[in-house]
Order: C-alpha cells, then sequence, then structure tokens
C-alpha cells in the first residue's frame, strides 16, 4: 500500500506539474494585459499609483521594457518600434492591418461574429462585453480579403488586447471560414498569429477549435494553396499546437515568444532555470520550426514577394 | 457522481492502461516503435493487430502501474517524437487500408526541454491536419486522461468514445482552479463547471458513445469493460468501413466543423 501511495503521489505529481504547464499557457489568456502594456493604459495607470514607489510615467507616454526609455507614443510609430533599442511592441489587429494590407484594400469578415457562453461559464459574458467596450474589437481575431503589393489574398491578424488573443468559438469560425472562403475562391492565406493559446471559458470547445481550424487548414492545403503564417510575441499553447505550426512558409518577428508548454511549467518540471532565449524566435529558427525571421519594416514586401513566387497574379491583371 | 469523482479514477494508479485493453481486445499485437527521426517514446505505444478477422492499427498512449514503469513511459506524457511515430503509424495504416484505434490516456504531452526543441506544438499540430484526411475509418477511445491538445492529437477521428470515468478537457481541474480562482485547491470545484465527464462531453456532442464501467471504475473488472469496447468496435467499424472513403472523410470534416457557438 506504501509502495501504491509513493507511486501515486508521483502521478498526482506529475500531473500536477504538467498542469501547471497547461495553467501558464492559458494565465496568459487571462484578459490581464502585460505589465508593459499596463502602463499603456491610462485605467490600469491609476491603479500602479496606489502600488507606491512605482516610477510616474507621464500619460502618452511609455517605458520600454528593453532599453528602459520613457518614449513618447507617438515616437513608436505606425510600427510601434521603440525609437532608442528598435525594441518591437504589441500591434492590435487594426494596426496590422493597415501595415500589412495595401491601403484601403481590407475588405473584413464576419464584422459582427462574438462569442456566447456555450458552456454557461460564470461571469463569461460580462467579461467579454467590458472588453469589447475598451478594445472596440468583437473577439480576437479580424479576417478579411486583401491585397498585399497588388496581389490578393486572405488576412487573419489575432489580437492580444483581447483576453491575450485566446482561441475560443469566435477566433476558431472565423479562420475556418477564412481557410473556407480562401479555398473556393482559390486565393492564399495569410495569418499573423499571437496567443496565449486556448480560451479556457470555453473549455472543450475550445479545445476543438484547433482541431476545427486544422482541418479547414488541411483542404486549403489540398487545394494546392498557399499557407503563410507570420507568428508574432507570443505565439503559444494550442495555437501553437495547430494552425500557427501549419503554414507551408512560416515566419516570425525577431524576438518573439513561441512556444507550446509555459516556461514557468517547464521550469517547475525540470526544476531549473531556462536560459533567456528559450522558446524565441531565433531558438526556433535554430531548432527548424520556422523559415525565417522577418524584421517588421520587411513584412509587406516579403510577403508580397511571397505571393508573386507563388504566382498570384496582381488583382485586375489575372 | 462529482465531476472531481471521476478525475480521481481516471487517474488512478490501477486503472487499466492501453496495453492492457490492446492486449485483451486485439489478436496478433506487434509492437512497432519508433518516428524514424530521432528515437522510439516509450509512452507512445502502437502497432498491427487483429481485430477479429481485421488486421487493424492500433495506438495507445501508455502509463505505467508501478514508479518504475511510469518512470520509462514518462507517467504517460509524450514527446513530438511520440506523435511522429504515431502519425508514421497512421499514414502506414492508410497505405494497407487498415482501420485505425487509440486509446488516449495522458494528462498532455511533456512540457520540457527537449520537447520544445524538437516541436512539440508542431507535432501536435501536424497530427491535427494530417488525421483529417486519412483515408481509413478511425475511432479513439478516452481511457484515462485526455488531457489537452497532447489528447487532441490522437483524436481526430470518425468517432470519439469515453469510458465512463474517463474525462476530457482543455486544462486540469487543478490548473483551471489555480487560474481562476489563484487556488489549485478548488480543482472539485472547478471540475464541476468545466463539463469534463464522459457524461458532459457526450452532452455536447464532443463524444458519440460512453462505454459503461462497473462501480469503481474499470479496475475491478476490466474484462467487463474491454469485451463491451471489443464488440462496440467491431460494430462500428463494420459501418464505417462501408461508407465510401470520400464520404468518409467529408463526415469527419463535419464532425469538427460543427463545433463552436457564437452569434452574428
Ligand atoms: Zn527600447
Amino acid at each position: 500500500m506504501k509502495l501504491l501511495n509513493n507511486i501515486r503521489s508521483g502521478i498526482d505529481k506529475i500531473s500536477v506539474e504538467n498542469l501547471k504547464g497547461k495553467v501558464t499557457a492559458i494565465k496568459d489568456a487571462i484578459p490581464v494585459p502585460e505589465k508593459k502594456e499596463k502602463k499603456e493604459k491610462p485605467k490600469k495607470a491609476e491603479k500602479s499609483a496606489d502600488k507606491d514607489k512605482k516610477e510616474e510615467i507621464p500619460d502618452g507616454f511609455i517605458k520600454c521594457p528593453s532599453c528602459s526609455a520613457v518614449i513618447d507614443k507617438k515616437d513608436l510609430g505606425a510600427l510601434k518600434i521603440c525609437p532608442k533599442c528598435a525594441k518591437l511592441f504589441r500591434m492590435n489587429a487594426k494596426d496590422r492591418v493597415k501595415a500589412i494590407a495595401d491601403k484601403g484594400s481590407f475588405d473584413e469578415f464576419d464584422i459582427n461574429m462574438e462569442s456566447v457562453n456555450p458552456l454557461d461559464f460564470p461571469d463569461y459574458e460580462v467579461k467579454i462585453k467590458s472588453l469589447q467596450e475598451k478594445t472596440g474589437l468583437k473577439d480576437a481575431v479580424k479576417t478579411g480579403r486583401c491585397t498585399i503589393g497588388g496581389r490578393p489574398c486572405v488576412l487573419g491578424v489575432m489580437d492580444s488586447g483581447f483576453m491575450m488573443g485566446s482561441l475560443g468559438s469566435v477566433v476558431g469560425e472565423k479562420l475556418t471560414r477564412a481557410f473556407e472562403y480562401a479555398t473556393e475562391n482559390k486565393l492564399p492565406v495569410i495569418i499573423f498569429t499571437c496567443s496565449g493559446g486556448a480560451r479556457m471559458q470555453e473549455g472543450i470547445i475550445s479545445l476543438m477549435q484547433m482541431a476545427k481550424v486544422s482541418a479547414a487548414a488541411a483542404k486549403h492545403s489540398d487545394a494546392g494553396l498557399l499557407y503563410v503564417t507570420v507568428l508574432t510575441d507570443p505565439t503559444t499553447g494550442g495555437v501553437t499546437a495547430s494552425y500557427a505550426m501549419l503554414g507551408d512558409i512560416i515566419l516570425s518577428e525577431p524576438k518573439t515568444l513561441i512556444g507550446f508548454a509555459g516556461r514557468r511549467v517547464i521550469e517547475g518540471t525540470i526544476k531549473q532555470k531556462l536560459p533567456d532565449d528559450f522558446q524565441t524566435s531565433e531558438f526556433l529558427l535554430e531548432h527548424g520550426f520556422i523559415d525565417a525571421i522577418v524584421e517588421r519594416e520587411s513584412l509587406p514586401g516579403v510577403l508580397a514577394d511571397i505571393l508573386k513566387l507563388h504566382n498570384v497574379e496582381k488583382a485586375g491583371e489575372a | 457522481m462529482p465531476a472531481y469523482d471521476k478525475v480521481k479514477i481516471a487517474r488512478k494508479v490501477s486503472r487499466p492502461t492501453a496495453l492492457d485493453y490492446i492486449n485483451h481486445i486485439f489478436d496478433d499485437f506487434i509492437e512497432l516503435h519508433g518516428d524514424r527521426g530521432f528515437r522510439d517514446d516509450s509512452a507512445i505505444v502502437g502497432g498491427i493487430a487483429m481485430l477479429g478477422d481485421t488486421p487493424v492499427t492500433v495506438i495507445g498512449v501508455q502509463k505505467g502501474k508501478t514508479m518504475e514503469e511510469n518512470i520509462k513511459r514518462n507517467f504517460g506524457q509524450p514527446h513530438p517524437e511520440g506523435y511522429r511515430k504515431t502519425l508514421r503509424l497512421m499514414k502506414q495504416a492508410e497505405k494497407f487500408r487498415r482501420p485505425i484505434i487509440n486509446f488516449i490516456n495522458t494528462s498532455g504531452a511533456y512540457p520540457g526541454v527537449g520537447a520544445e526543441e524538437r516541436g512539440q506544438g508542431e507535432a501536435i499540430a501536424r497530427n491535427l491536419m494530417e488525421m483529417i484526411d486519412l483515408r481509413v475509418p478511425t475511432i479513439s477511445i478516452v481511457i484515462g486522461e485526455g488531457g489537452s491538445g497532447g489528447a487532441l492529437a490522437l483524436a481526430v477521428t470518425d468517432r470519439v468514445w469515453m469510458l465512463e470515468n474517463s474525462v476530457y478537457a482543455v486544462l486540469s481541474p487543478e490548473g483551471f482552479a489555480s487560474i481562476l480562482w489563484k487556488d489549485a485547491k478548488r480543482a472539485k470545484e472547478a471540475a464541476d463547471v468545466m463539463k469534463i465527464t464522459a457524461e458532459d462531453l457526450y452532452d455536447l456532442g464532443v463524444v458519440e458513445k460512453v462505454i459503461k464501467e462497473v462501480d469503481g471504475g474499470a479496475q475491478n473488472d476490466f474484462g467487463f469493460t474491454a469485451n463491451l469496447i471489443k464488440s462496440k468496435l467491431e460494430t462500428e467499424l463494420a459501418e464505417l468501413t462501408a461508407k465510401d472513403t470520400d464520404t468518409l472523410l467529408s463526415e469527419r470534416y463535419d464532425r469538427f466543423r460543427r463545433f463552436g457557438e457564437f452569434k452574428e
């Protein structure tokens, strides 16, 4: 019996540790913006004010988490890059679409789709509603048709500002429809991923979205069509374990967090600290899991070239 | 029974493992090893066997019943090469037109350094994408824990069944509770709201069948559950095999396509 108990506690330990991994992955899915973003938002600034000793950052300014310079947000520019050290700040979906799609070409799909509460999860609707008001988004992805360098494609852009870009029914359905539209219209698909992983409030239904989107990606691929993913910070958990890693070509921005299990979970499992570059885009490039790291300002040009190399004709010239 | 009691039964060290079922249900099982890329992952077992008169491919996530076994099996937490082994065996099954049966029992894919270096996310993703297109009938059965993406990587099948006291979830109740309420001790409550039991998942349409166990769990009468699985597999495979392949594949696509609730 004692032996049995030992075994059992061994198992419990392991499974709890494993859980922790998921906890970490999912933690990112909770709608608590990261520290650096906290400073971006005036509402959160009040909160940090009662934590005395916190440095006062004037309104409209932001402290760069990389070089610590206090920067006028306007100086980050449209691409949200630190003018002092070139750190890439996270871009929201709206800014990203603007940076990638040809001006005025983005025709958004499913603008009004929003979450319901499939598992009757306590307070989920309230959370969604307040985030919608705060972000102006309905959920964590924008999809649509556009041109890049004049060449047509279907574009999906996830937004980490909405529940950490977590994968719920709306994200899953919009991406699936985007693939299906692209398959029907023989168009390439480009997805910018950024996500903490599954949306825990939707439980198993969230998990099923991984299979659903991957299935639509498979059909699109079977039709001989091009799929490109651009992994942006952070791409983790269930999104990494599904459509993020299924591109014919997988690109990423520099110094992007990309992984399956959360860093803390892994550290808890192996009982040691992980190196700083673990699960960065540079790490994935070295291990053979992404094709190239592309600077943010070069992305539109590189994507246009990739479309060209796959014989995607310029709109109106086909 | 409270959901968390099922979690406890699902995790019981005495609970019958994938190999227990494989050895009982099938004849002439020949285990096949390795992913042909890196190494053999002992957390995954797989091979070819006869189900009655039909050759099939069987795959399982294997937990141990002793500490020694569990170390060897990595507590049923596969590495990427384990998932790549399953994909190799499933593609092999497709080539030789064998139906595929997967036994799922994992708390999740292993969170470790090597696992990340070798692309745990990519390995799971690849399975999801490839399994939807396999041109043979596929059935998966959750026999204990069905933990997150690590379980889904074997469950993109025509039919997904669960044993009565198994659970299938996006993360563990402990993990869920510690995120939501910052208190892993409230796992019981979490288990109730998460909808992770076979019954709940049947109601949600996530699984097609719930397979009975005797009181207290399958370990109390292993033959009872194993025989039930066997007869259900025989019936179901006969039905699935009778379908033409395109119908099979389009029904499989629709099976996963319908998940999700939203308004617009
Ligand atoms: Zn800086």
